[in-house]
């Protein structure tokens, strides 16, 4: 019956492998986030008096409160996983709707922000912008830029965090799997057999002969405390890192743009 | 198979992710204290070595890298490496054009 494990266990998602995918496709998004700190600081050197003028236009409580947001969001995000790793999905998805809900709270922030700015006139290419010196015009160009970019980034993830909540809540939810061709001929003449985690049989099926096409299992997953299987939560964990990525780069624009003045 | 990885991944209790957060919290306040003092030169130093360590708070405990296999930590090592060649390398030309 060793065969029959082999078979239904190809079936399974590679964990490490999706894992590791995640971690590639962020460090991508930090080279994408590291060139444009590597224009910021160049023209900083360059421009490090109109940088400071420029800086001081923009509100410090405003960022910080952004910055204790976003944290917090982190916070949830870390509670969501480590509560469904716990077995507790109740707690999973009122973290993840927290965290949803504080990525909301940040782009309204940073709607006023912009907004304000703009109705002062600030944004790229505007006439008034246009009687600034020139470093505080790179300065205001990258504002926007970086924080912009970033802000696509936290509307990103709520979608995303969006969908894993919905995908938390279908749990239990049921996978068919199939077996046939080569792994169905390796079968042929045994018997399936399902046992429980002392190895008593729990099921057994027929012996498969020449008319077996085709063998359907229908699983369904349900949580169950230190129980379950850390693949099938595999999409929520590499949401949650995206989710702590934007953070981490939120991090660094911060204190560069609100507090070096 | 399945034993492996749950050993690997065996989730922390909530505690650590409060006191994560609290550490971040606290961070951000002296950094943003730290801003208001004039330091000269240096601010720009201290707020990023303080953003430095923020993020390696958030990257080794919120996102897991600490119970993650060396694999991973290489390549977080490749990405840092990559950044401080290209950022050091602009500015020996910036510097001393």
């Amino acid at each position: 019956m060793s065969s029959t494990h082999s078979v239904a266990m190809e079936h399974h998602k590679d964990y490490t492998g999706s894992k590791i995918g995640i971690w590639l496709f962020l460090i991508t998004e930090v080279l994408l986030f590291g060139g444009l700190f590597l224009l910021y600081a160049v023209y900083r050197s360059n421009y490090t008096e109109d940088f400071h003028n420029a800086a001081d236009e923009l509100d410090t409580m405003v960022g910080a409160a952004n910055t204790v947001i976003l944290l917090t969001s982190s916070l949830s995000m870390a509670l969501s996983i480590a509560a469904i790793h716990h077995g507790n999905r109740k707690l999973a998805i009122i973290m993840l709707v927290l965290t949803i809900l504080f990525g909301g709270c940040f782009m309204v922030n940073k709607y006023f922000e912009w907004g304000a700015k703009i109705s002062h006139g600030i944004y790229p290419g505007s006439t008034t912008l246009g009687h600034h010196p020139q470093g505080e015009i790179i300065f205001f160009g990258l504002y926007f830029t970086m924080t912009g970019l970033h802000g696509l980034h936290v509307i990103v993830g709520m979608v995303l965090l969006t969908v894993m909540l919905f995908k938390v809540m279908g749990q239990p939810r049921s996978q068919v799997q199939f077996v046939d061709g080569h792994g169905l001929e390796k079968m042929r003449g045994g018997k399936l057999v399902f046992k429980d985690r002392a190895g008593a049989e729990v099921w057994t099926s027929e012996e498969m002969d020449d008319s077996v096409q085709r063998i359907s299992l229908n699983v369904k997953f349900w949580p169950v405390k230190k129980r379950f299987h850390v693949a099938d939560y595999v999409q929520l964990e590499n949401s949650g890192l995206y989710w702590h990525i934007v953070d981490v780069i939120w991090i660094f624009l911060f204190p560069l743009f609100y507090l070096i003045t | 198979m399945n034993d492996d990885h749950e050993s690997q991944h065996e989730s922390s209790g909530y505690g650590v992710y409060f006191l994560t957060w609290f550490a971040l919290l606290l961070l951000t306040s002296i950094t943003t204290t730290a801003a208001g003092m004039n330091f000269g030169g240096f601010s720009v130093f201290v707020a990023l070595v303080i953003a430095a360590i923020k993020a390696t708070i958030v990257i080794y405990l919120f996102m897991h890298l600490k119970y993650e296999s060396k694999l991973f930590h290489i390549m977080v090592f490749i990405v840092l490496v990559t950044l401080v060649i290209f950022i050091g390398l602009t500015f020996t030309d910036i510097l001393f054009r």
